[in-house]
Formats: C-alpha cells, structure tokens, sequence
C-alpha cells in the first residue's frame, strides 16, 4: 500500500550525460519491496513535440527497481530492455502525426526526465506528481569535437574532427532523399575518432538538383581527403537510402573517390548516379506506377525498383568495386527493396569475383530509417518528395523491438567495419603482403 | 610523424567494441604474415574515454587499443584551472601483447601515481613545472564543467608534454552538477548562500553546508549533493563585506537553518547539517547548544569541539590571536595550525557533545596538519561515552591523510596559500596527506557521507 508519507525513493541515471550511442543504468531504490511502479521518460523535441515511453516495474524485496535487469511488465516496451525508455518512445497523445524525431543543433545535448510514478500508469503522467525524477542529457558530440562549417567551391557540408592533432580517417557522410544538411551522424562519428563529413546534396534553394551531379560529389570527396588533419589514404563513404546509390555509384565509377571501404544502410544499386540527380529523378519518374499507398494513406515506395532490373543500364555495375562494401539492410524496408537488391548485388559480384569483398547484414522486422542506437523507431512519418514538393506520409516499415536491436548491432558493427578498414587495417605499413 | 621501427602486428585483429562498459576485446581471427616494417606512417591508436561526461564523483575508463604490442606509452591529463593554471598528471604504462592499455585494470609504472589507479590521472594532478607556488583547485562557476585533456603519448615521458605532439587526444568533462539541478539565491535578511535543488517535484532532504575559515561562498560540493537528491545549501558566513563578524554569531546559522527548513521545496525536519574544518567546529556548537537547529544527523569532517563558537565569530578569531604564539612554522615556511587550537583553554572552551542528540558522523585524516581532528575525535567519544550518548556517534579515521578532505578525485593539495582571517596576513598552510592515500579517503569518506546522509534523511 503507497502511503503519502511514502519513502523517498531515489532515483539514479547513469551517467548522467552520455553519447547518444551509450546506454544508461536507471536504478530506483528506497521504493517499498513489491511495490508497482511505472517509470517513465519525456523529451520534447526541438519542433516542440513531447514524446514519451514507459515501463511498469515491480520492486523487487528490497524496494529496488534495477531496469537492466528487471522486465517491464508493459507499456511502450516490455521484458528486460535496458534501454527501452529511449528507443520504445513516442508522440504523447493527442500529438499531430507522422511526426519525426531528428536533432538539428547538435550542439546541444537532448534532454530526457525520467521520473518514476506509484502504480501502473500508462497515461496521464504530467497530472500526476512523480515519486522521483531524474534530468539525464544524450550528447551526439563529444567535448573538443570541432564543428567546420565547408563552403568550398560550390559543396555545402559540415565536417566534424575529433579531438587532437590528427590525423585522422575521413568519412563522406550521405542522408537520403529527404535532403537537406543533418549532421548528427557526422557528430557521433567524431566522436568516434573519425573526421566525418556531413554532405548537403539536395534541398538548399541555391542547388539545384541539375548540378549535383558525379563531379558534385568527387569535388566533396577531395575537399574531406584534402584536409590537413584527414588521412588521405584512409577513407569511406557511408551512405543511408539514396545515399548508398550515390555510395555505390562512385565506389564503381568515380577515377577520383576511390574509399578504403564503404558502408550502405538500406539502399540499392539500382538507378545509378552516373549523370545528375535532376536526370536520375527523371529516369525514376517513369516507375511511378509502381508505387503504391496503402489504406492508411502512406506510401510504400519500395516497389518502385521491382522486379530488380537485369537490364545492366539500369543498375551500378557492382562488380567494378574494389573495396570491402558493408550492405546494412532491414527485413521490413517498405521504402527500398534493399533485401532485393543485396541479394542481386551478391549475384553479380559473384560473377564478377569480387564477391568477397561484400558483407550484408539483413535484420528481421527491421524498418527503413536505420539510425543510430536508441533513437525512436518510425513506423511512417511525412516526407516531402524531393521532385514534386509534395507533402505524403512515407512508410517506412519495421516494428519497434526488432527496428531498436537493429539501430544497436548495425551501429556496433558498421563502427567496427570502419575501425578494422581505417584504423588497424595493416595495408598501409607494407606496399606487399608476403 | 612518429617512426616505429619495433615488429609491427603479427595477426590481423579484429576490434569488436562495446559501446557500453567498455571492454574492448580482440580477437585473433586470421593469421596474416607480415614482415617486419619500419614505417613512415604512424600507427592511429584509439583512445576512449568514457564516460566522457561524468559527475565529478563518477569513475571513468580509459582504454587505448591500436597500438603496437608491448609498447611504452604514458597517458597524460591535462587542466587548466579557473585561475588559468595549468595542472597535469601521468603515468607510464607498457601495452599488452595487443597493443592495448586499460586504465582499470593495467599498472602505472611511474609517474604522478603508480599502482593500478583508473583514477590516477585526475587525483594525482599537480602544478606544471614553473607554476606559482602554493595552488589549489576550486571551481567557481559550477555550470561549467571542469575539462580533462586526456592524451597518450610515445614512450614513457615526465616532462616536457607541451612539446610533443600525442598519439591520440580526448576531452573529457567533469561536472560538479547533474543535469535539471536548480540553482536558487539566499539573501534573505543578512543571510546569504545559495540553494540547490534537485530536478523534479521535491520536496528533498536538506543538507546545510558549511565550509571552514577561508571563508567566501563556496557552492561545488553543494551542488554535488543536490545531484545525489538533496536540496542543499552552501552557507556563506565569512568574509562578504557586508556581514561583519560581530552579528556571525549562533543566531546567523539558526536563521539560515530555518530558511531552509521552511523552503518549500525541502522536506520539513529531515535536515542534515554538513561542515568541514570551521564549519564543524560551529556544526558541534549548533547541534549541541541551539534550541532551534536540530538535525535528524550531521557530519563533521575534519573538526573538533575545542573551538568555543557559540559566541560571534569575531570572539573566537580575537582568541585566535591571543594564542598565536602557538602557531608552529616548519622549514618550509608553512604554518601549522593544529596546535594552536590544542592550546585553547580546553575546559571553558570545550563543545559539550554530550549534549548532541542525533547520530554524528566525523570524518578524519590522521595526518591534519590543520585542526587536531583526531585527538578532538577520541575526547568526543570519551565525553560522549560518559554522557551516555556513544551510540551516536561514529568515526571514519583515514591514514596519511590531511585536512583538506574534498569531494573523490579532486587533488590533493598538502600546503597552499592561504589568508588568515582575523589579521588578513598571506601565509602558506600545511594541510598535510599524503597523495595516494588523501585520494582513497576521498573516494571512501563521500561514498559513506552520502549513504550516512540517505540512512538518517529517506526514513518518512
């Protein structure tokens, strides 16, 4: 039975302030023993939208609730997740839909309370007077990270060094069609020991899709390679959706970018970008058809580029790429048919012999949005489509649980990736391997 | 550039990483023959940090993995204070047969610690050569935190780092207050201090915090406490201008005791009240003779009860001065200020403790060049054993440890300038200690103070 003279029941996050891609240990303790309690986590967004998740704990005989290793017994996440009341979050009631959660100023941490409530709750929270609260900050930088705004003879993009004199591997960070300038993958990646470039290549008013062309993205390549504290000979390119067409497009084409390695997060090959983005959009529009929208009125994308073309015209000829390529896939992509497309990329680097070079990584129940650890999953969320300017509502697919274990093991092993390419791989010390 | 001339790897690592608590854990996968190279092009050893943002009192693990096997490294840190000194620590470490150091669990060769220390390279921070004599580290602005470079360096160096440029550099920040803590302003009638409170609904426990005869507004450990759940607040009670020492007398601390307690935020009677060095000696006066502070428990570190307070201040620093024939000064010209007070007139002067009717807790280094803390400790327990009030009381005594007794990691500072209040004369104070075992008492006596403080303040 809750009193109210109750126990001060403490309440502890640590740490306090972490990376976004470090868990957290949440503990109460000072609860009575058995006693039901709901813990609970809010953030509002920088579009001042609040989001929320909750578990419902029971304490074990010593009053304490210790999230890593005690299940939640419902809410926005059940059983044993350490890291549920991040990953498992969601507009509060009442919230306009298809909303996103993306950190622009990455300057500044986001900032979560995790309170804990008496009982069972799974709504009503902000009426009720938690029994205890905690502010805990999630950095995307780590302190003496460097922030480089790049302007240089027509490219747009933020480049991110670590700490230190250098030098340092460079990463060629590419979003997808969503467009615009986002950093904060750049961010944690410099914070991880690589200079990674953040690339703006659609949306700006001042760039027109007609520019942004092969040429576009080798001038940005050189200007990462360039730099005095990046190692030349030590690069990659990391790209998510449209960004692994261009990934994979210049690794087979390009003379200029020519990456130690690359990673590509739910893309495909098909629809190379050997020609500007205005032609290539152009080239897409004739598959519009393919595209559908299901009842709730959100756009499955993913058809567009099935059946996988055997026409070669149509599709980067993967069997040019010399370098290991990392393919990160979800199995429940509605937006690229990624699994597809891996597996006829394996087809032709097979024939091609370089298959060995190809590592893919497919995770079941997985969406499209694959980001960094612990960040929300989306369902569907509104999309501006870059060609028309239409506002639609894009779906991405996955479920929550699976989408979250697979934002956490691609991290860990697209980090390794890059680690084992760029940092301890021994090709740089001899010109021959014995 | 760095050379490496040594045999470079002989297997082909693969380097899982767990984000997490870091274990970095390698793993011989393939074998790859290489001959042995001497190389232009350096080697980019990995250097994490983590967590790399943590509360002044939270432990951090530094791993450097990519590096040649068995090779000689120092790990250095480097601050530079609100005074715009620099300080630094290091220690010389070898890597293991993979290339890589691990700051919990690898020794320290040499350097300003030694031993398997993960918190060497901040307890173990001293002045740079050159710099002014007589430092000490005190964070002024408590919302910015305190920046820790930490690099790792070729070879095992002990000086001349700013010369040399690392393998690999982090930056590091310590925090002396969580994140949603509130900061609140006490002036309240001619109290001043200031109040923290921690995030959330409250109400909280609350905590008084005094500190000793150097006198000022000194809010950090304050801070630290409110981070841990408690609305605390730091007590000035020297030296402001406009608070002479005339009107500091029991009725100051009384009215400050009651602002808190009638803060809304503040759980009514579950107060604690916390002193260090002055602050405790009036801490033993108040809650033994006041009719108006009475605290569920108190701490006492570094104090003693022969310091006769319950008068106004301007009494006591008058009877200071009287006995400062007493004052000792060693060669190097540092004052000794233990006996001064052991000269007091022990029988008029002495804080009747059997008085105290709430669990007291004192925290004490046997090398306090400063207050007899532990001879004060063991009349205290004979009085109190008399009384009949023993059960009360308990002692933490800590071996080669000095006066200075601060929040964990801090360094350790065993003489540093200093003003004396009642004559405003600059002199340099022995606070005694000795480094490796000042930093453990600091790392054990807070972890017992906070759980001493949530045993006798969570109970309803």
């Amino acid at each position: 039975m809750l009193t109210e003279v109750g126990t001060c029941p403490l309440l502890s996050v640590q740490p306090s302030r972490a990376q976004v891609d470090e868990k957290v240990q949440i503990v109460v303790m000072n609860l009575l023993p058995n006693q039901k309690v709901t813990l609970h986590s809010l953030h509002q967004s920088e579009d001042k939208d609040f989001w929320e998740a909750f578990g419902h704990y029971i304490s074990d005989e010593y009053g304490t609730v210790t999230v890593a290793k005690d299940e939640s017994l419902g809410g926005t996440y059940e059983g044993t997740e350490q890291m549920g009341l991040l990953w498992s979050m969601r507009p509060i009631p009442g919230s306009r839909p298809g909303l996103r959660l993306r950190k622009m100023n990455i300057l500044t941490p986001i900032v979560i309370h995790i309170s804990v409530y008496g009982g069972h709750l799974s709504q009503g929270f902000s009426q009720q007077t938690p029994l205890a609260t905690s502010v805990t900050e999630r950095w995307y930088v780590a302190p003496g990270v460097q922030r480089v705004n790049i302007r240089e003879n027509g490219v747009r993009g933020t480049l991110f060094l670590p700490p230190g004199p250098g030098l340092y591997p460079g990463v060629l960070d590419l979003w997808g069609g969503g467009g615009g300038l986002v950093e904060y993958r750049s961010g944690l990646l410099a914070s991880h020991g690589f200079a990674s470039m953040a690339l703006e290549y659609l949306g700006p008013e001042d760039l027109r899709t007609a520019d942004v062309d092969v040429s576009y993205f080798e001038k940005a390549y050189q200007i990462l390679q360039n730099h005095p504290k990046v190692q030349r000979d030590r690069m990659a390119m990391l790209g998510l959706s449209f960004g692994s067409a261009v990934t994979l497009s210049m690794a087979a084409y390009s003379k200029v970018i020519k990456p130690q390695c690359c990673v590509c997060i739910s893309g495909s090959h098909v629809f190379p970008v050997d020609k500007s983005l205005f032609e290539v959009f152009e080239g897409m529009k004739k598959y519009i058809g393919r595209v559908q929208v299901n009842e709730e009125n959100q756009v499955i994308h993913r058809n567009i580029i099935l059946p996988i073309p055997s026409d070669p015209a149509l599709k980067v000829d993967v069997g040019r790429i010399k370098c290991p390529l990392l393919l990160v896939n979800a199995g429940d992509d509605q937006n690229w048919a990624s699994v597809e497309s891996a597996e006829d990329m394996e087809m032709m680097m097979e024939k091609a012999g370089n298959r060995d070079l190809l590592t893919v990584l497919t995770y079941p129940g997985a969406g499209h949005l694959i980001e960094p650890p612990y960040s929300p999953h989306f369902r569907a969320s509104n999309f501006i489509l870059q060609g028309v300017k239409e506002k639609i509502v894009m779906l991405w697919g996955g479920q929550t649980k699976p989408h979250a274990y697979a934002q956490e093991d691609s991290w860990e092993k697209i980090l390794a990736f890059l680690r084992k390419h760029l940092y301890f791989s021994s090709n740089f010390a001899v010109k021959a391997k014995l | 550039m760095y050379y490496f001339t040594a045999a470079f790897f002989n297997s082909k690592l693969r380097c899982v990483a767990n984000l997490t608590i870091l274990k970095q854990i390698n793993r011989v996968d393939n074998l790859i023959s290489l001959r042995s190279v001497s190389t232009q092009k350096r080697t980019c050893p990995l250097l994490s940090v983590q967590p790399v943002r943590g509360l002044l009192d939270e432990k951090f693990q530094i791993a450097v993995t990519n590096l040649p096997p068995n090779q000689k490294v120092t790990l250095h840190s480097l601050h530079q204070s609100d005074d715009k000194d620099f300080w630094e620590a290091f220690g010389h470490y070898v890597s293991d047969e993979h290339g890589s150091v691990t700051g919990f669990k690898d020794e320290s060769l040499g350097g300003t610690y030694d031993g398997t220390e993960p918190m060497g390279l901040l307890w173990s921070m001293r002045p740079i050569p050159g710099s002014r004599h007589g430092l000490r580290i005190r964070k002024r602005d408590i919302f910015r935190p305190m920046e820790v470079r930490i690099s790792v360096y070729n070879g095992h160096l002990s000086q001349g780092f700013s010369h040399q440029a690392p393998l690999a550099t982090s930056v590091t920040e310590r925090w002396y207050v969580a994140p949603g803590v509130k900061r609140v302003n006490i002036r309240e009638k001619e109290i001043r201090g200031t109040l923290f409170l921690p995030p959330g609904s409250g109400p909280y426990p609350g905590v008084l915090d005094l500190w000793g005869g150097g006198g000022g507004l000194v809010e950090y450990r304050s801070a630290l406490l409110a981070s841990h759940g408690f609305a605390s607040m730091a007590l000035e009670y020297l030296a402001p201008e406009d608070l002479s020492l005339e009107d500091t007398d029991a009725s100051y601390f009384e009215k400050a005791y009651q602002i808190l307690n009638n803060h809304p935020m503040v759980k009514k009677d579950h107060l604690a009240v916390l002193g260090l060095s002055l602050g405790s000696a009036i801490t033993l006066n108040m809650v033994s003779y006041s009719k108006v502070i009475k605290p569920q428990c108190c701490v006492c570190i570094s104090g003693s009860h022969l310091m006769p307070v319950e008068k106004s201040l301007s009494e006591l620093f008058e009877l200071m001065k009287n006995h400062e024939d007493k004052l000792c000064v060693n060669e190097d010209n540092q004052v000794i200020y233990r006996n001064l007070i052991l000269s007091l007139p022990c029988q008029s002067g002495k804080v009747d403790v059997g008085r105290i009717k709430c669990p007291l807790l004192l925290v004490n280094g046997d090398d306090d060049q400063n207050f007899p803390a532990v001879e004060s400790a063991e009349d205290m327990a004979m009085m109190m054993d008399k009384a009949g009030n023993r059960h009360l009381l308990e002692i933490l005594t800590y071996p080669d440890t000095g006066h200075l007794i601060e929040p964990p990691y801090s360094p350790h500072f065993r003489a540093t300038k200093y003003k004396l209040q009642w004559t405003k004369e600059r002199i340099v104070m022995l606070w005694g200690g000795q480094t490796k075992p000042h930093a453990y008492a600091q790392e054990d006596a807070w972890k017992k103070i906070l759980a001493f403080l949530w045993q006798h303040l969570s109970a309803p």
